[in-house]
């Protein structure tokens, strides 16, 4: 083999995995993480849970049923260990729909960042449902487009 | 079967991507600074301080204890508060006879058998942890190999092959061999010929031919060469009537589409390859031993409530974590804080305004695990599946066999489940008994014998374990960009340390090289006067 044809093949080469390279990067991009580095983590064969997409979960008492009341509880009153999960019952904070908004889209000391796993419509719903339950009783409802000017 | 087109080109290339890719995967990781190996070494050499020079460590975790040995070893006057009543923090195993509530007040009697456990957090140890290899080493605690890929456990999709599982070399070697018979077909139409020199081409094929099981005309079939990769339908034996008879592979396209396939990379991370072990009797041994090493440095059942630091010390107020009551303080000349980033960010503390955004900004990954006691090891029995772990596409993610007591007649507690993301979210959002049915009813789908077999379980989903408040550290490219630094730098006379201060979040490993980086950065201060 000339140095030139070994040349040649090695940059084909290199350029076939650095295209499957950078499709595998894109791809594990909107996971948390490269999952190779998730300690232990499961191989992506749950594409919906890994790749893209949004939680399955439609309308907001839905939404908070599955997924916020992991830590603000089904009542809504939070819980204490190390540290807290704040009450959203009651909550005068949550006057404020730029700042409910806000936090479920970008997280905040220990909130999460959930704005890659909701859409639009999915985040209104929930900031309304908790806006409207649990002894808040704050009128305005917001919409898909507050949340994507919020993005 | 169906009949189905073969796929492009294109779209064959992203899978060997996924698959085939690892290498390539870890040569671009390398490149953007992600897979450097573990930087430990030892014996950490730290020259004797000026006498009566003190640190508190906040956290008697993997990181906190780890940086209290080796300070104390050099001559410091260390105290650890930890909030738990046990020292490990996520080095955690739970047996028969623990209990253990989560924020919100659940609480689980674990009712395993003596002997049997589930490690809630970490599980694995990578033959390239060093570092945390070496204190197990150190401190006498006995290790044993985990068994990482079976070949003969299951990969399952409730979406293809009529949800029935399929063995994972039954999957690997259906990838392998039609991915390389349709390597060889192109490169034999000349497709690669500007790729590869003619000489090659030849070397090429017979790599294809070796890698993929492919008979002498270069195809994938049902042969004795293409069974010794993915079983017989009949196994060869002795006497009369013992010739084998070789399975059929899966059809090309119903493979791709099953996705069945992400499963085979999983364990070809550096981070999962062979050799890889874990402590007998459970990962909360390397705590537990860390813990007797440390001994009365360590004051237990401590709530830290506030970190203040002035110019000749660091004074951090606390409670009884069972209580709230009994307000205390402690004081030293140093802190290292290992509180996980989500209760942190709660603590009043005088830092500069970038530790500050950095902890603020540092969630925790969701995830959870149900073990599962069940009354014998029918996996062994029944299935011959010995140790490893099966992939579904269910929201339990996987299930892990125990990779201890293999033949024995007893009984067995199956990881059945361990997930991220969203399913995890989901998860912590149900009753433990709840999450433990879902792990039931869908092991079930793989393992019938679930439903006759089943004992006992019990369910950690980490945004509820009360010190934890989360996994892992969810740092992302930007993120790490703009707050690592900060995150890792000495603030006045406190340090962070954890796993969340590494480039190797959620492994014990990035626990113990965070450690040893903040107190060699810290001495080096102390010595600076």
């Amino acid at each position: 083999m000339t140095g030139l044809s070994q040349k040649k093949a090695g940059a084909a080469l290199i350029a076939v995995f650095c295209a499957a390279a950078l499709l595998v990067v894109g791809a594990l991009a909107v996971r948390p993480g490269w999952l190779g580095r998730i300690a232990g983590a499961p191989a992506p064969m749950d594409e919906a849970n890994w790749n893209g997409g949004y939680f399955e979960l439609e309308g907001g008492a839905a939404l908070y049923q599955g997924i916020c009341q992991g830590c603000h509880m089904a009542d809504a009153k939070g819980a204490v260990g190390a540290g807290v999960y704040p009450a959203l019952a009651n909550n005068h904070r949550l006057a404020r729909a730029g700042f409910v908004i806000h936090m479920v889209l970008k997280g905040r000391k220990g909130m999460p960042p959930l704005g890659g796993d909701l859409n639009d419509q999915q985040v209104a719903d929930v900031v309304n449902y908790v806006r409207s339950h649990f002894g808040n009783h704050y009128p305005a409802r917001v919409t898909a487009g507050d949340v994507r000017s919020r993005r | 079967m169906r009949k189905k087109p073969s796929p492009s080109r294109r779209s064959l290339l992203g899978m060997i991507g996924v698959v085939a890719g690892s290498a390539a995967m870890y040569h671009a990781m390398t490149e953007l600074g992600y897979a450097e190996g573990s930087p430990f070494q030892h014996p950490v050499k730290l020259s004797p301080p000026p006498p009566g020079t003190s640190v508190l460590v906040l956290g008697a975790g993997v990181a906190g204890m780890v940086a209290a040995m080796e300070l104390r070893d050099a001559g410091y006057q260390v105290r650890l508060l930890e909030y738990n009543a046990r020292p490990g923090g996520r080095n955690w195993t739970l047996r028969g006879g623990d209990t253990y509530t989560e924020m919100g007040g659940a609480t689980q009697q674990v009712g395993f058998d003596p002997g049997q456990y589930l490690n809630p957090g970490p599980w694995r140890l990578p033959y390239h942890h060093r570092g945390i290899l070496h204190y197990a080493r150190q401190l006498g605690v006995a290790l044993e190999p985990f068994t990482q890929v079976n070949y003969n456990a299951y990969v399952h999709s409730t979406l293809h092959y009529g949800g029935k599982p399929r063995r994972y070399r039954q999957v690997q070697a259906d990838f392998q061999g039609h991915v390389a018979e349709l390597l060889a077909k192109s490169t034999r139409q000349g497709a690669l010929d500007d790729a590869v020199t003619r000489q090659d081409r030849e070397i090429l094929l017979e790599a294809l031919r070796e890698w993929g099981a492919l008979n002498q005309n270069y195809e994938y079939t049902a042969s004795f060469a293409s069974s010794m990769r993915r079983g017989f339908a009949k196994d060869p034996g002795g006497g009369l009537n013992s010739a084998p008879v070789p399975s059929a592979p899966a059809a090309l396209g119903d493979m791709l589409e099953s996705r069945l396939w992400t499963a085979i990379s999983a364990a070809q991370d550096y981070d999962l390859q062979s050799s890889i072990f874990q402590p007998k009797g459970g990962m909360g041994m390397i705590g537990a031993a860390m813990g007797k090493n440390l001994g009365p440095l360590i004051a237990y059942n401590c709530k830290v409530t506030a970190i203040r630091q002035d110019g000749s010390g660091v004074t951090v107020r606390y409670v009884d974590s069972r209580t709230g009551k009994e307000p205390r303080s402690a004081r030293a000349q140093w802190c290292i804080c290992t509180i996980p980033t989500p209760i942190l960010s709660q603590i009043p503390m005088n830092v500069g305004a970038a530790m500050h955004a950095a902890i603020d900004q540092l969630s925790s990954l969701a995830a959870f695990k149900v073990g599962l006691q069940f009354k014998r090891r029918f996996w062994e029995e029944d299935e011959q599946i010995y140790g490893g772990i099966t992939y579904t596409n269910m929201p339990n993610a996987i299930i892990g066999y125990p990779a201890c007591d293999y033949f024995s007649s007893g009984k067995g507690v199956l990881l059945g489940a361990y997930n991220f993301g969203r399913a995890a979210y989901i998860a912590c959002s149900k009753p433990p008994r709840q999450r433990i049915q879902d792990a039931l009813a869908q092991g079930a789908k793989i393992h019938p014998q679930y439903r006759s077999e089943y004992e006992t379980g019990v369910a950690v989903a980490w945004h509820r374990v009360p010190w934890a408040m989360g996994c892992q550290g969810a740092w992302t490219d930007e993120s790490r960009a703009q707050h690592y630094d900060n995150l890792c730098a000495i603030d006045g006379r406190i340090m962070l340390a954890g796993e969340h201060a590494s480039r190797l979040p959620g492994w014990q490993e990035g626990s113990v090289t965070s450690a040893l980086d903040a107190i060699g950065r810290l001495h080096a201060r102390v010595m600076a006067g």
